[in-house]
């Protein structure tokens, strides 16, 4: 049985044999539900702008991060609030009297490379754990929602907090090794529910009575049938760690000096709140955007997946 | 039902034994030696090092070290900070001050998010679910921090509705902190009831009871809600926890003295008994709150059964 076969099963039980016409699997379903969405196409091209600040910044300004900063100009707001005045510093000055626009698009790079790392890892931990214990059942089950279970009682920021004050050196991959130990858990469990009510179906009976290997079931007909959930999720999750490491630079156990994001921005801005709240309200919005379009994206994957809501 | 409650609390052993190690672990594996620290720059004499290392069983393997003080936490001794007084008493003040604030977060979550689920389920597609959706997908996007900020220049002291900040003013100085560190909650919330309600609306209980002919509101309360709640359930008992250990973001913004910002202190002190003896407690209110729930459910929903 091949993966779009056992796809295209799962997607007509699901949803009552209603499934007709044209390649009715569920993944092309949800592709042609997909495209027609606004809230799809606005978190796509939202994301793709802040992508390319991410991987080219010279593409919007010319300037590389920490440079030509004149501290005469520091905290200098911008002339004018609108943005496309044509004005050689739409943003005004950050505290140290860099170009406040140029520090924002270098500020790109860090949460985009946490927020994506961090779920990439986390995923990859959580599919192999998650259907490890979901499939062999029994003393690794155990020792696999054990652990699980510890993880995911640790209270989340203190846990982090600690861990980094015990860090020498506040890197991204520092962050990104820690928010990775703390995200896992939820992928895991859901994981190991969905690979647990797949090994039942009938599918993978015939699979095994063909003798296929346990491997194969599990990467080629369990996984593709209970891994939609946990992309949904992984989505999500995407946003969470780019928050969750805002939260840690704004507790200033996040990123040193020079690296650059919007993180550190704000915590830079806290004290100067009050006189001059420019210098919150960009990174702000900036960040906040990045977080909308990935919960836009997750939202309207999630809502073309699930049969039950369509 | 009791047994399913004692397998429960026996499971919960090893998950607190893990947790709290692995925090008791990395407090004491911070580096720098908070001896040294206490004496700041002055050499201490050795005969002084040694007792305060015998006192706090510093010399000791780790893991004996960890079991000596669970030992003593178990009889409610939380040990001492290093500046003599008892972990129990630094924060006793503490307490009451991050339990009203998680608790005012609680409840604004409850009712808000209940409610505006509860309003968009009902009218799904419409134009208020879509309103409520899009604003529930702009609270998760705002960092907790910008919003506290952002509510506390423009209500507390552009518009001196709200007090800015500590915890003079008793109750009213913990709403709008409250309802901050509750919005994020409030959107999981809102959201779950709203799927949930419109999963159920379509189911043939629903059916029946309208042919029935029973009148609206009935239908609405006693049919849909009751069964579109449990779910909620599970997240809001879950999240008074960890409205405790997430009020630390709430209470440095808006300076209130509570338990977050006193184990933020001890981190960066290197007070590693005090950080320990918050996560036992918290790690336990969180444990007790999931077996509560777990019960609950039995009781909301009479087809679950406990073996």
């Amino acid at each position: 049985m091949s993966n779009t076969q056992s796809g295209t099963a799962a997607a007509t039980a699901t949803t009552g044999g209603t499934v007709a016409g044209r390649s009715a699997s569920l993944a092309g379903d949800a592709w042609r539900e997909l495209r027609r969405k606004p809230s799809f196409i606005a978190g796509l091209l939202l994301l793709l702008l802040v992508g390319s600040m991410a991987a080219f910044p010279s593409l919007w300004t010319s300037r590389e991060a920490n440079e030509q900063c004149n501290a005469r100009m520091a905290k200098t707001g911008p002339e004018s609030l609108n943005p496309f005045s044509g004005s050689e510093h739409p943003f005004g000055f950050d505290v140290s009297g860099c170009d406040y626009w140029a520090q924002m698009v270098h500020g790109a790079r860090a949460p985009i490379v946490i927020g994506i790392t961090v779920t990439l890892v986390a995923l990859l931990l959580s599919v192999l754990l998650g259907s490890l214990s979901g499939y062999y059942g029994g003393w690794l089950d155990m020792l696999i929602s054990r652990i699980t279970d510890i993880a995911f009682g640790l209270p989340f920021i203190l846990g982090a907090l600690v861990v980094l004050t015990a860090f020498p050196e506040h890197d991204i991959w520092a962050i990104v090794l820690v928010l990775s130990a703390m995200m896992w858990t939820t992928m895991t469990r859901l994981m190991r529910g969905q690979v647990i009510a797949a090994k039942d179906q009938d599918y993978v009976h015939a699979a095994k009575m063909l003798g296929a290997s346990d491997l194969r079931v599990i990467f080629r007909h369990i996984l593709p049938n209970a891994i939609a959930p946990v992309f949904i999720y992984a989505t999500l999750n995407i946003a969470l760690a780019i928050s969750a490491a805002s939260v840690l630079d704004f507790l200033g156990v996040g990123l040193d000096y020079p690296s650059l994001s919007w993180g550190v921005q704000l915590a830079d801005a806290q004290a100067e709140f009050l006189e001059h709240p420019y210098l919150m309200v960009y990174p702000a919005i900036f960040l906040s955007l990045t977080l909308l379009s990935f919960l836009m994206l997750g939202d309207a994957v999630r809502d073309a997946f699930d049969p039950k809501l369509r | 039902m009791w047994r399913y409650t004692v397998r429960r609390i026996l499971q919960m052993i090893p998950v607190l034994i893990g947790t709290t190690f692995i925090i008791y672990a990395m407090v004491f594996a911070l580096p720098g030696d908070p001896i040294q620290a206490l004496a700041g720059s002055k050499p201490l004499p050795q005969s002084v090092i040694n007792a305060l290392h015998e006192r706090y069983n510093l010399d000791d393997p780790l893991v004996v070290q960890y079991a000596k003080y669970m030992a003593n936490a178990f009889q409610g001794d939380f040990g001492e900070t290093f500046y003599g007084q008892s972990v129990t008493s630094a924060l006793e003040s503490r307490w009451p001050v991050t339990l009203k604030l998680a608790l005012v977060a609680w409840v604004f979550e409850l009712v808000a998010g209940v409610t505006l689920g509860v309003w968009a389920g009902l009218r799904r597609g419409k134009f208020t679910d879509r309103v409520i959706l899009g604003g529930t997908t702009l609270i998760i996007a705002v960092p907790t921090f910008v919003v506290a900020y952002s509510a506390q220049l423009l209500l507390g002291v552009k518009w001196d509705i709200f007090p800015v900040a500590g915890t003079q003013e008793g109750w009213v100085s913990y709403i709008l902190p409250g309802i901050v560190l509750g919005s994020f909650s409030l959107a999981f919330v809102a959201r779950l009831v709203r799927t949930s309600i419109a999963e159920n609306l379509r189911a043939d209980y629903m059916r029946t009871a309208r042919a029935k002919g029973l009148p609206k509101h009935r239908v609405v309360v006693r049919h849909l809600l009751r069964n579109s709640l449990i779910p909620v359930v599970t997240y809001l008992g879950v999240d008074l926890g960890s409205l405790m250990s997430g009020a630390l973001v709430v209470e440095a913004v808006f300076n209130m003295p509570g338990i977050g910002q006193g184990i933020f202190q001890a981190v960066q002190t290197k007070q590693g008994t005090l950080v320990v003896g918050v996560t036992t407690i918290l790690v336990l209110i969180y444990l007790f709150a999931n077996l509560i729930v777990d019960l609950l459910y039995g009781v909301l929903d009479p087809r679950i059964r406990y073996e």
